[in-house]
């Protein structure tokens, strides 16, 4: 099976590739300042060694994804989605907590986050899903699949809670729903429905929050409420971003994150470290490379040779822009604070995994544009 | 009809990126200078840190202060809904709502940290470092606080230290004053307060985000307060003390050729100490509520009629003015009868034939009776007046505001008591009863300006400033022959006030008797008995010390003052000796004072 094709060389997306290289070095980089002992005085945490090693881990999966047709990926999603759920319920109960949130799950000596990979799992089953339903999805969702693909997984993310897995998947719903293509009579029900539901799930929404959470809410409708409080991780993180400038302070002079001014800085403020290093002038650079990753994305969405290749490419390329959009927006004190990670740059092993293993789906499928049968 | 869809994704994608572009734009470069200075403020902090303050020392080079260390306990805290307050109030022995406000004042900082309690106990300190650890940015920090060497002796000129008060802190001078700030509250630690202070230092220091410190980027350091040197011999304060043997009054004395204070106390008194280690409200309460009112400023709040030390007033008129001459006899029949009204003399029987002499020595009221109708009282009025009596003395003081006492006049009658000046009212004007009224201080100007030969100065507590506020020219005879009766007062064995006579040198001197109204004949109880007066000045023939001493309740001026008054004298004068023993031994090549001096900060 793990035969090399030549036209798989000759047509490999060695674009993608590259921009998602780019990206986790500029992360590992980024780590590794953002997490330098304040006056260089103590030992070098060593979170960027252990993302280095993630790093190399996750290119040997992406090649490894890359080499089977993703004709695979089809006929195993279902199996593949039910295992997914089948880890969030465990998590639910067997899972260690972090932060006041039940994510991980222990493996012997290895802990990963099963929504990680459950996101890949979800964009895979419900792409198959509607794949087989054909033309009927555009004129009638059935009921059925809002049950099993939009309402059960989101009562267990939100359980844990991960809101931002949660976000991640109602939006993934909606983007992959319009590609297929739905009726306008639908969109406009679908629409009323949704005014008209607003105030109920808002309430729903909001008494379903932890406390964390509200705040986090409460802080990003007004950051001068308590710039000490919860308003705070927003009002640092734009000082942050702020104070670099037009061409930043420089590698290894930022101030903010060594000196602990910004929380969770090489998770998810990393980019606020890495935009007061680097500038206005980094900041667009690295922009420019999500922009090419995503364009790129879409395009091998268009070009992909059958309906599952399309809309697991929109799928992956929404999944990457969803984070990208609502990280960068946090970071940026334009959306709230939802714990998100910037994909591919954010320390984390199991994201950058799977996240890698989302991008070799994307190659995958880019690569494979031209074969014609499956084999 | 689904790639459309994806190329109208790929619209979506660029546009929002170039919101994120704009917004970049917006604070990296719009907004960057303002953020990059907010990164700074983030990082570092200025910590003042405490200027050791001047000292305040006597005449002598005695130091009158120490600088202590002030121990406080403050808390650093970026959330205090995290601190349990009830184990935090019962650790620091305060009350929960008293901590509760501290801790959610609103213009707190999680960058600053909030002081909990002053003045800390070595016990409580103690208990504190134990308890620390379950409170993550608790600490002691130290101060300079003051402690009060001579305890009571001269607190009411020396002062205390306080914490800034919330009108204080509108004042521009100290409005950039942290909240706890200790500045002076009372006497001169608060009329020098500016001098004494000395420039804060500076830290700047590069802290975390829960405000601890990691490195020092710059230090200045304070500068110490400038030392002050009083007028002020505290031998002379301790002797003071003492003689009043726990008797209300005042005793100011004061250098006649300067108008340096010498000496002033006010009794009782009250330990500055008590306020500069942070006084409880319970302490503040008893020092307010005291009958005996140790806050009252008696030297210059305690307005009486002088009595009898007022006759040198009306004797330098009556000899400047010519009404009489060292011959004039009057007889004394032990008072005298004008109209339905009789006017007695101090001693039932009578003094005889009294001359000038006789008259102040024997302090006879029918004497000066007969000198006041021959004055009149305006005339009477403007010595009193030229020798500062009447008005304010001058004096610095903080927070204490003097009293002015009252010299009448014909003319301050008719507008005040819409009534006419009475021969009756200069009778009694004249031996210093009815509506005259002194202040102790203004007693000892008088006294000082005769002293000196007729110069008013302003009395200062500051060593080597001397301001002449006024002058009279007296005839030499004038001045001779008073000073010749008041030394008569102590050294003649007919004299009142011979408890004051000294063997270290000769005092002259005038007793003074304040009659206390309500007082039935016969009476024993404390609170109807006489005030005492004394004025005094020594040497008689070249004086260095004029005095005056009153005190409450005190009876005849002759039994309790005069002995006060000798024992300030004698003190003075051991005092002076001793330093000028110790001038010569220094020039034997022995340490020299500047040295203790510095051996003391």
């Amino acid at each position: 099976m793990l035969k090399i094709d030549r036209r798989l060389i000759k047509n490999f997306d060695w674009i993608t590739l590259l921009l998602i290289t780019a990206l986790s070095l500029i992360g590992i980089m980024t780590i590794y300042s953002a997490t330098r002992p304040p006056l260089g005085v103590g030992e070098h945490p060593d979170f960027y060694a252990k993302q280095m090693l993630w790093f190399v881990i996750s290119m040997t999966a992406l090649i490894a994804v890359v080499s089977v047709n993703y004709i695979w990926l089809y006929r195993i999603s279902y199996p593949l989605y039910a295992l997914g759920l089948i880890l969030l319920i465990v998590v639910l109960f067997t899972g260690r907590t972090s932060m006041g949130a039940q994510r991980w799950l222990s493996i012997g000596p290895v802990s990963f986050q099963p929504s990680e990979f459950f996101r890949i799992f979800f964009i895979a089953g419900f792409t198959a899903y509607l794949t087989n339903i054909g033309n009927r999805f555009t004129e009638k969702i059935p009921l059925k699949s809002i049950m099993i693909f939009a309402i059960f997984p989101l009562i267990l993310l939100i359980k844990q809670p991960d809101l931002g897995t949660a976000i991640l998947l109602m939006s993934l719903f909606v983007i992959l729903s319009v590609s297929k293509g739905i009726s306008r009579k639908i969109t406009t029900v679908i629409i009323i429905i949704g005014l008209i539901s607003i105030p109920f799930l808002g309430n729903i929404f909001w008494e379903g929050l932890k406390e964390y959470q509200k705040n986090r809410l409460i802080a990003f409708i007004d950051p001068d409420i308590d710039p000490a409080g919860i308003g705070y991780h927003i009002a640092q993180s734009k000082i942050s971003v702020g104070s670099g400038g037009f061409f930043g302070k420089g590698y290894l002079k930022g101030t903010q994150g060594p000196l602990r001014f910004l929380p969770e800085k090489h998770t998810d403020f990393i980019f606020a470290v890495f935009a007061e290093e680097w500038g206005f002038i980094g900041s667009a650079l690295l922009l420019g490379i999500y922009l090419l990753l995503f364009l790129r994305g879409l395009d091998t969405a268009m070009k992909a040779k059958d309906e599952f290749g399309r809309l697991t490419a929109t799928g992956i390329t929404a999944m990457f822009f969803i984070y990208f959009c609502v990280n960068i927006g946090m970071t940026l004190g334009i959306m709230p604070v939802v714990g998100v990670p910037l994909p591919f740059v954010s320390y984390g092993g199991t994201a950058l995994l799977s996240n890698f293993i989302a991008a070799g789906i994307l190659i995958n499928i880019r690569t494979r544009r031209f074969e014609l049968f499956y084999p | 009809m689904t790639l459309y869809r994806i190329k109208l994704g790929s619209y979506i994608v660029i546009g929002i990126l170039l919101v994120f572009g704009f917004r970049l734009w917006q604070l990296q470069i719009l907004d960057g200078d303002k953020y990059k200075r907010l990164s700074e403020d983030n990082r570092l902090r200025i910590l003042k840190t405490p200027a050791p303050r001047g000292i305040i020392y006597d005449r002598n080079e005695t130091p009158l202060v120490k600088n202590i260390p002030f121990f406080s306990v403050s808390i650093t805290t970026d959330n205090p809904k995290k601190i349990d307050i009830d184990s935090l109030s019962a650790l620091l022995g305060l009350k929960r709502q008293e901590v509760e406000e501290k801790l959610y004042r609103k213009d707190n900082s999680p960058f600053v940290p909030i002081k909990l309690k002053q003045g800390l106990s070595f016990g409580e300190i103690a208990r504190i470092e134990a308890g620390r650890s379950d409170f993550p940015g608790l600490f002691v920090e130290t101060d300079v606080g003051r402690e009060y060497l001579f305890g009571k002796v001269g607190a009411h000129i020396i002062g205390y230290l306080g914490k800034i008060t919330q009108s204080q802190m509108k004042n521009p001078g100290l409005r950039h004053f942290p909240p706890d700030a200790l500045i002076g509250q009372w006497g001169v630690e608060a009329l020098h307060d500016a001098q004494l202070r000395g420039i804060p230092g500076e830290r700047i220091i590069e802290v975390d985000a829960l405000g601890r410190e990691l490195r020092l980027i710059q230090e200045r350091p304070s500068v110490k307060g400038n030392d002050v040197s009083l007028s002020i011999d505290i031998n002379i304060q301790k002797a003071v003390e003492d003689s009043f043997r726990s008797k209300a009054g005042a005793l100011v004395a004061l250098k006649p050729d300067t108008g340096e204070i010498l000496a002033f106390e006010s009794l009782p008194s009250f330990d500055p100490n008590t306020f500069s280690r942070g006084i409880v409200y319970e302490d503040w309460k008893a020092l307010m509520d005291d009958k005996k009112k140790p806050m009252l400023n008696r030297a210059v709040q305690s307005q009486y009629p002088p009595g009898s030390t007022f006759k040198i007033i009306t004797a330098i008129a009556a000899l400047e003015e010519g009404v009489i001459h060292s011959e004039t006899k009057v007889i004394c029949t032990g008072g005298i009868n004008f109209g339905k009204w009789t006017f007695g003399c101090w001693k039932k029987g009578g003094h005889g034939s009294v001359d000038f002499h006789k008259g102040i020595v024997e302090s006879c009221d029918v004497y000066f009776y007969e000198l006041g109708k021959r004055l009149g009282m305006d005339r009477i009025y403007k010595y009193a007046d030229a020798f500062g009596l009447g008005r304010e003395t001058g004096i610095d003081l903080v927070p204490v505001k003097e009293r002015q006492g009252l010299i009448p006049n014909t003319e301050w009658k008719k507008e005040k008591k819409r009534i006419p000046w009475y021969l009756g009212d200069t009778f009694i004007s004249a031996i210093g009863q009815g509506y005259v009224t002194t202040t102790p201080i203004q007693m000892a100007v008088m006294m000082s300006t005769f002293a000196n030969g007729g110069t008013v100065y302003k009395p200062t507590l500051i060593k080597g400033e001397h301001r002449p506020v006024g002058a009279i020219k007296l005839k030499p005879d004038t001045i001779e022959m008073i000073k010749d009766a008041l030394s008569g007062v102590i050294n003649e064995s007919n004299g009142t006030a011979q408890g004051a006579r000294s063997s270290l040198t000769v005092i002259g001197g005038k007793t003074g008797t304040a009659q206390v109204v309500g007082k039935k004949k016969g009476a024993v109880a404390e609170r109807f008995m006489d005030h005492a007066w004394f004025v005094a000045f020594a040497p008689v023939d070249k004086p260095e010390i004029a005095l005056s001493v009153f005190v409450e309740h005190g009876g005849g001026g002759g039994a309790v003052a005069a002995p006060i008054a000798k024992k300030a004298i004698e003190a003075y004068m051991k005092s002076k000796n001793g330093q000028e023993a110790a001038a010569k031994s220094m020039t034997h090549g022995s340490q020299p004072i500047g040295g203790q001096k510095d051996a003391e900060n």
